[in-house]
């Protein structure tokens, strides 16, 4: 059964109390919030997935919104995963990003299991890009932008990167859009659906994009990676996609790598082993159709074939 | 002395202390209770220790679990790697000193090699050094890339006068954090254990200039920040590495020959006794009948208190459902809580000291905090 599927009444009374767990690609995530407002967006933009019963769970998570006399006065809504809050206290309106974010964090701070890199992954024909970049490089609007014409979402935030065979693993969960983005996207894919836009943070506005329905039914399916791009907005920037010495490459990716520093060498053979199969481009642009129009151009093809078991 | 009745744990602590019990306890958990094992593991510290232990039983536990230790293993691995750099540069930065530096606790178990040293999540360092030194060895510190981290003057002055160590210090390119102590227990204390015996015992380290404590020392430290220097909060961990401390020493007769002995000289008779109390008790730790005779002999406090502790320590000590936390164990929490203070420093103190940590706004930096991660203002990445 799909959390769509669920009875909203039944939904969000199962939010409040045992919470309703859900995979977010390899991991299984249970969010349990007394924050009511949340169960409606929350069944919008995680419709597609279905509810996971029983089993080990990798994450647990509750959203603590305050009680009492807090509740009327700025109230705030604390994200908690085992004891661990990782943030400081949010205004109760931010309970949705506040959620992605920490899920987000979830994995970035624990699944060692894998290398994790700062980026956006789509996927089509069987080769997937990997597109690394800093907060501000466009990476998440430009892998929307992708996601509706034609690439499978692996992720907007974190690559999942196999330490045996430098596959991508999906994680296939909304994508968070800031500002401008949000309508540029709103433009550009009228289809797109879109949780509550949220104004007036620290970061301006910030909405929630719904993972296409087919994105979130092959969420279990690795892709091979073909090309590593490394995305850069400027406005009124010519477009521009420059190869990249794989030397480079290798040390902007482990820059922009939440564990590397952890892996060791583990890190350092997978890393290598992604960059050599990838082609490496640093990737200049002002106008998303031109971006999504150039990397459509590209030539897929992996360059290693074979072993991707 | 009467026969122990020590509070049992939460059920949710059960897997838990199975697998630390025996590891291949794993073998026989359900789905619900290795969901439970892996929260209470984390939350308490043990998960990269337990993932170490289970390597080779990998094979026969599910993907997630797997998957799990794996990340654990390898966060343990970079944790040692960098205790063993941080170790390094501190021996680069104390090495003109002619005075003894003795490594204690998590660093010191990773230099001597003590099994129990694995799947240890630390990279603070901990150093006793003789006290006529402390100033040079602070400014050897400064000058070699420590600074010390921020605190309130009222904090500051607290810890130079009373403390039993320096204020923090954190590597500027690091962030890691340096204690430099004087004497393992605050000036206040009531407990004096003389630091120039235990310098004089320390024993020396195969590949580094710096000492560790013998290993009866090393046992008692270990009680005495269990149970004279934090508040037990779940400091199973802690007790743990009690645990593993007498299971690694007592091979040689010798050891318990002179722990009580020792604790006796170093006025540490209490808390040894605690420790083998709760250890014994909680743990299954096998402690010789007859050191646990002397050690109550020589350290036990009175039937009333004992008893006390018995309900409180266990409730406090052991994790509780992390979904619903027990409201006896908060209460057994508030309550160690205070008592640590008061086993740190006499009444008056600890009324003006307690009642400014109430009235102050909070301190993410302040002193109870410095070893925790710093909590991030907004989401990383963004």
């Amino acid at each position: 059964m799909s959390v769509s599927e669920l009875p909203p009444g039944t939904f969000t009374r199962r939010l409040g109390h045992e919470g309703i767990a859900f995979h977010a690609g390899p991991f299984v995530v249970r969010v349990v919030a007394n924050v009511a407002e949340l169960a409606a967006p929350l069944r919008l933009l995680y419709g597609d997935l279905p509810l996971v019963e029983g089993g080990i769970v990798d994450f647990h998570i509750r959203l603590q919104a305050s009680t009492g006399p807090r509740r009327w006065l700025r109230p705030q809504v604390v994200f908690v995963c085992d004891g661990e809050t990782p943030f400081f206290p949010l205004p109760r309106r931010l309970a949705l990003a506040l959620l992605e974010w920490g899920i987000n964090w979830c994995v970035h701070h624990h699944a060692h299991q894998y290398l994790l890199i700062h980026a956006a992954v789509v996927e089509r024909d069987g080769a997937a890009l990997i597109l690394p970049g800093p907060p501000g490089s466009g990476k998440s609007t430009l892998c929307a932008a992708l996601v509706h014409r034609g690439w499978r979402l692996l992720s907007d935030e974190i690559a999942l990167i196999d330490l045996a065979d430098a596959s991508v693993l999906p994680l296939a969960r909304p994508v968070a859009l800031k500002n401008e983005s949000i309508d540029v996207l709103h433009s550009f894919a009228p289809a797109a659906v879109f949780g509550p836009v949220v104004r007036e943070t620290v970061k301006g506005a910030i909405a929630h994009m719904k993972p296409p329905p087919d994105s979130v039914r092959r969420m279990h399916e690795a892709a091979r990676p073909a090309a590593l791009i490394f995305p850069e907005f400027a406005v009124d920037a010519a477009i521009n996609l420059a190869p990249l010495p794989k030397a480079r490459a290798f040390f902007q990716a482990a820059d922009l790598s939440f564990n590397y520093h952890i892996l060791g060498e583990r890190g350092f053979d997978a890393l290598s082993r992604l960059i050599d199969g990838c082609r490496c481009f640093s990737f200049t642009y002002s106008s998303l159709d031109d971006a999504v129009g150039v990397l459509a151009g590209l030539e897929h093809e992996p360059l290693m074939t074979g072993s991707y078991g | 002395m009467a026969e122990a009745v020590i509070a049992e744990p939460d059920a949710s602590a059960g897997p838990l202390l199975a697998v630390l019990a025996d590891c291949n306890a794993l073998l026989a958990l359900s789905a619900v209770d290795l969901d439970m094992l892996l929260r209470q593991a984390r939350r308490t510290n043990l998960l990269s220790r337990i993932a170490l232990d289970a390597s080779r039983l990998e094979q026969r536990l599910p993907k997630t679990v797997r998957a799990h230790f794996d990340a654990a293993r390898t966060l343990a691995a970079d944790q040692d790697r960098m205790l063993r750099w941080e170790v390094n540069r501190l021996e680069r930065a104390l090495a003109g000193l002619a005075a003894p530096v003795v490594l204690l606790k998590g660093a010191a178990y990773a230099l001597a090699e003590l099994p129990l040293a694995r799947g240890r999540l630390v990279s603070d360092v901990d150093i006793l050094v003789p006290r006529p030194t402390i100033g040079a060895v602070e400014e050897a510190l400064l000058r070699h890339g420590w600074e010390h981290v921020k605190l309130e003057p009222y904090d500051q002055r607290y810890y130079r006068r009373w403390m039993h160590e320096l204020p923090p210090l954190r590597h500027r390119d690091r962030n890691t954090i340096v204690d430099v102590h004087h004497r393992i227990l605050p000036l206040t204390s009531r407990l004096h254990p003389d630091p120039n015996r235990q310098i004089a015992a320390a024993r020396a380290l195969a590949d580094s200039p710096f000492r560790v404590l013998a290993p009866a020392d090393m046992l008692l430290h270990s009680a005495t920040h269990l149970f004279h220097d934090g508040d037990l909060s779940l400091a199973l961990r802690d007790l743990v590495d009690v645990h593993d401390l007498l299971v690694d020493f007592r091979e040689s007769p010798a050891f318990w020959e002179v722990l009580v002995a020792r604790a006796r000289e170093l006025e540490l008779a209490r808390p040894l006794f605690y420790a083998l109390r709760y250890a014994a008790g909680l743990l299954g730790t096998p402690v010789p009948a007859d050191v646990m005779m002397a050690a109550a002999r020589a350290g036990a406090p009175s039937a009333p208190l004992v008893a006390m502790m018995d309900r409180l320590v266990p409730l406090a000590l052991m994790p509780d459902h992390p979904d619903r936390p027990g409201r006896q164990a908060a209460a057994a929490r508030r309550l160690l809580y205070v008592r640590s203070h008061w086993v740190r420093m006499p009444s008056l103190l600890l009324a003006r000291h307690l009642a400014r940590k109430a009235l102050g706004t909070r301190r993410e930096n302040g002193v109870a905090q410095h070893r925790g991660l710093p909590r991030e203002a907004g989401p990383p990445g963004h």
